[in-house]
């Protein structure tokens, strides 16, 4: 766990990178609040508070009685969300230090080619 | 959310010593709370008062809605599991065992037999002989199978060692989930158990310093680092919890940076460090604060 954020945050997180890397399928049911608790070494409240953020953003869906479920949908819309964020959180950083360091848009731009191929 | 403790202006004085200075805060029902503070700063005083081992100097205390003094209505409800819990000379574990269900309505033989296992407690062996680790874990397995509705950990776990006392969170974790009551837990180590923690009372020198959720807390504060007048510049006007220098080069932490404030430390080329539990009550508590004074 990251100390820098709160653990809701990044036990929504989690589940969402689970979603969208196929570990958990859509409509199939994820872990129960005290599961998750028990594995991450939280505290329950702070488990069922990130279950929660993803069931607002309609990322999850409970059956009563039952448990939760991935929503039907949920993967191609969380890559979505990353891919709006992507350029924000990974772009403008490597921008800037390639920035600092002298590194030209036409040399990072071969660089990056040339990891692609590897 | 009902509370379970409520606490009014509470002061304890011993001569001159204040050992709970004006303290009010409430404990809700099934949380689990740490209490955290440095070494004196009147942790056991405070719960030795909640369970009516001790008399309040003034202010009000309702555990249960009512005073926890002589009350046995209350403190049969109540565990509370001590540092240094003495024991009759020829005692050996499995009296204590024996005994503790006369004491808990909701006590658990089954879970205590298996945490006995697991904490490989020796049951016939007299408690003189045990080591103060295995002394401990009597302690903290009384405290998890009485499942009190409402239980005190008072720094539970001297002598135990990191095995053992990730065992205890463990089965606490777990059977809190199953058995949901009010868990007080008062440590020092703090980064250990942050996670467990749904809410964070410090007190220090008597006083409530801190009284926070402790998901609010976490990222709460932040450390800027970098040039000592890009630092200066960016922290002008900011709360500062703590600073910290080398040559040209300072170390500000400062709470609650949202994310435009974050934005603007980046662009000013300061670095932004994460500032844990730990480290935050450390910069909260006095002597950091004489820290602050000599190099502010």
């Amino acid at each position: 766990m990251d100390e820098s954020r709160p653990i809701f945050v990044q036990i929504a997180e989690q589940v969402e990178n689970d979603i969208i890397g196929g570990l958990m399928a859509e409509e199939s049911q994820v872990p129960s609040t005290n599961e998750f608790a028990a594995f991450y070494r939280i505290n329950p409240a702070t488990a069922l508070k990130g279950v929660n953020l993803l069931v607002d953003d309609g990322v999850l869906y409970k059956k009563r009685g039952i448990g939760m479920f991935v929503a039907g949908g949920a993967k191609a819309r969380l890559i979505a969300k990353r891919r709006d964020r992507f350029s924000a959180e990974f772009l403008a950083p490597l921008l800037a230090e390639a920035e600092k360091l002298g590194v030209t848009p036409q040399q990072l731009k071969s660089m990056i080619d040339k990891e692609g191929t590897k | 959310m009902t509370a379970v403790i409520e606490v009014q202006h509470l002061s304890k004085h011993y001569r001159d010593v204040r050992a709970v200075d004006d303290a009010t805060f409430a404990v809700e029902e099934n949380k689990i709370y740490g209490l955290l503070g440095r070494n004196g700063a009147g942790k056991t005083t405070l719960m030795q008062l909640l369970t009516g081992q001790e008399f309040a100097t003034r202010g009000s205390i309702r555990v249960f809605g009512e005073s926890p003094v002589e009350n046995a209505g209350v403190l049969q409800n109540i565990s509370f599991i001590k540092e240094s819990q003495r024991y009759p000379d020829d005692f050996r574990p499995r009296h204590v065992f024996a005994s503790a269900p006369w004491f808990f309505a909701n006590w658990d033989a089954a879970f205590a037999a298996q945490l006995i296992e697991e904490f490989r407690v020796p049951l016939n062996r007299r408690i003189k002989k045990l080591s103060r680790g295995q002394v401990s874990a009597i302690g903290v397995i009384v405290g998890l199978a009485s499942r009190a509705p409402l239980t005190f950990f008072d720094e539970p776990y001297l002598g135990l060692d990191a095995v053992a006392r990730q065992l205890f969170y463990d089965r606490l974790l777990e059977d809190y989930a199953e058995h949901p009551r009010t868990v007080v837990l008062s440590t020092h180590l703090i980064d250990e158990v942050s996670n467990l923690l749904e809410h964070v009372i410090v007190i220090d020198e008597g006083r409530i310093i801190i009284d926070e959720e402790a998901e609010t807390l976490r990222g709460s504060a932040t450390s800027v680092v970098g040039t000592r007048a890009a630092v200066d510049a960016f922290v002008a006007g900011r709360e500062i919890l703590h600073r910290d220098g080398v040559g040209g080069l300072a170390s500000v932490t400062v709470e609650g940076l949202d994310a435009r404030a974050r934005a603007a430390a980046s662009a000013a080329g300061l670095e932004l460090a994460p500032v844990s539990l730990q480290q935050l009550i450390i910069r909260r508590t006095s002597t950091s604060e004489k820290e602050f004074e000599a190099t502010a």
